[in-house]
């Protein structure tokens, strides 16, 4: 992945792994990047799995700090801690 | 009556309770099915309902290890008195750790305390298959005044009890994960009781099945999400509750069989009684519960008023291992003490008597599945990195 555009990038990217594991009760191609997951249907078993699908898709492994709630809660603080694991800014 | 004020008085209070009028009743609550009356009353004359409401409210601002210590102590008891009183301070602690910035609820709590209300849990509902986080039903709000409607396939003492908390979607539209809590009272509350409790064991909860229909004020909804609400209060503190009581209940199964042995011994000195090798066995058991038990409370204590660290997923994993362990342990250590009863801890009419403890505890690896906590500490441990 390049880095010019890193942010609009990564952003895609986010919303495609969403689509396929977030389960949202909500279309994730019109959902704010500030709007709540959970508030959007996200449950904590589709988190884990979100979870794991971000790990794979980015080549990173999230340290426990950033694994509770409040680290998925959108998309812009799930691009915030890529950015901060993959050296780049948000 | 104001609550004890030191933790060796309320220790007290819940012991001579537990000897006074929990254990005398034990049996007939168990046999009739029917609600500890006598207890639960003796548990608000002596303002043990509502000891955990802070001090400026009225309360005594009692801490997670005074309210297991006294779970503990009701569970050596009486199993449904035990339970009543652990479901109880859950609820309570959800309105005092989350709802203390609205003006209603501090209003409330202060009338528990005045009042000593029981609070009932409504969390279950039909349809989401036991997941305590998604609800069906969901408030209704209009001009400032809410509805609830929801099938309830267990609300424990929902007809015993003043008030109850229940879970929601926070509206019609909301997602089914996206929950609030609400307090309703029982006079805006028309219960219609669906399914009976005729169980096993933990008989006198009454732990029936209700449609319930529900109004008040928009007021009367916690304001805060209530997945926060779980994860950092309902879940622990229902956990270190619940397996504190069933240390109780452990514990007397343990106290009946160490007595009987102590008989025995006394009838043939110089020998050691059949039950003996086992009792021992029985009692390193206990040790490994107990410590189990304490470890779990410890670390809920040490980062209760820590919004970050009890959101880890390191820590609900730890909390879910507090339930799956004790739950686990507690109905081996009562069945290992049945063994060393024998045939009197097998009778009711015996003072060895187990029976009643068996079948109380037997509750445990079922109430939240022991299969359900540990799948999901399988999924949360794919995720996890913290050893």
């Amino acid at each position: 992945m390049g880095n010019a555009d890193m942010p609009a990038e990564l952003t895609e990217a986010i919303r495609g792994v969403l689509l396929e594991y977030g389960r949202l009760a909500v279309d994730v191609k019109g959902l704010d990047e500030r709007s709540d997951l959970y508030e959007a249907g996200l449950t904590s078993h589709a988190s884990v799995n979100l979870m794991l699908a971000l790990e794979e898709h980015f080549e990173v492994e999230f340290p426990e700090r950033m694994l509770r709630r409040g680290g998925f809660a959108s998309i812009a603080v799930i691009r915030s801690n890529l950015c901060e694991l993959l050296g780049a800014e948000a | 009556m104001t609550p004890p004020s030191t933790t060796a008085d309320l220790l007290e209070t819940a012991r001579r309770i537990g000897v006074d009028v929990a254990g005398p009743a034990a049996a007939a609550v168990d046999r009739e099915g029917r609600f500890p009356r006598e207890a639960v009353a003796a548990l608000r004359e002596a303002g043990l309902l509502g000891a955990l409401v802070p001090q400026e409210l009225g309360g005594r601002g009692a801490g997670i290890g005074e309210l297991a210590a006294v779970a503990e102590t009701l569970g050596r008891f009486c199993a449904s008195t035990a339970m009543i009183y652990a479901m109880h301070q859950v609820e309570v602690a959800c309105l005092v750790r989350h709802g203390l910035t609205s003006p209603y609820i501090r209003s409330y709590l202060t009338e528990l305390v005045e009042q000593n209300f029981l609070i009932a849990s409504a969390t279950s509902e039909m349809g989401v298959g036991g997941d305590l986080r998604r609800s069906v039903c969901a408030v209704e709000c209009r001009q400032g005044r809410i509805r609830v409607t929801k099938c309830a396939p267990v609300i424990s003492y929902g007809e015993e009890a003043d008030d109850i908390l229940l879970t929601a979607r926070r509206a019609p539209d909301a997602a089914a994960s996206d929950q609030v809590l609400v307090l309703v009272h029982k006079a805006d509350v028309r219960l219609t009781r669906t399914g009976d409790w005729d169980a096993l064991g933990m008989r006198g909860t009454r732990s029936f099945s209700f449609s319930l229909e529900a109004q008040g004020l928009v007021d009367q909804v916690v304001p805060v999400p209530f997945a926060d609400i779980a994860s950092r209060t309902m879940v622990p503190f229902s956990h270190v509750l619940w397996a504190s009581l069933w240390l109780g209940v452990a514990s007397d199964a343990v106290s009946r069989a160490r007595a009987f042995v102590r008989a025995e011994a006394r009838r043939t000195p110089g020998t050691t009684p059949a039950g003996a090798l086992r009792l021992a066995e029985t009692v390193a058991d206990l040790g490994s519960l107990r410590a189990t038990v304490r470890q779990g409370r410890e670390d809920f204590e040490r980062r209760q008023d820590d919004a970050d660290a009890l959101a880890e997923l390191s820590f609900a994993i730890r909390m879910n291992n507090l339930k799956s362990g004790a739950a686990k342990m507690a109905p081996q250590v009562v069945a290992q003490a049945l063994g060393v009863c024998g045939i009197s801890g097998y009778r009711y009419d015996s003072p060895y008597g187990v029976g009643r403890h068996l079948r109380d505890v037997y509750s445990a690896p079922l109430m939240i599945n022991n299969d359900r906590v540990l799948l999901a500490n399988a999924a949360m441990l794919m995720i996890s990195k913290d050893e």
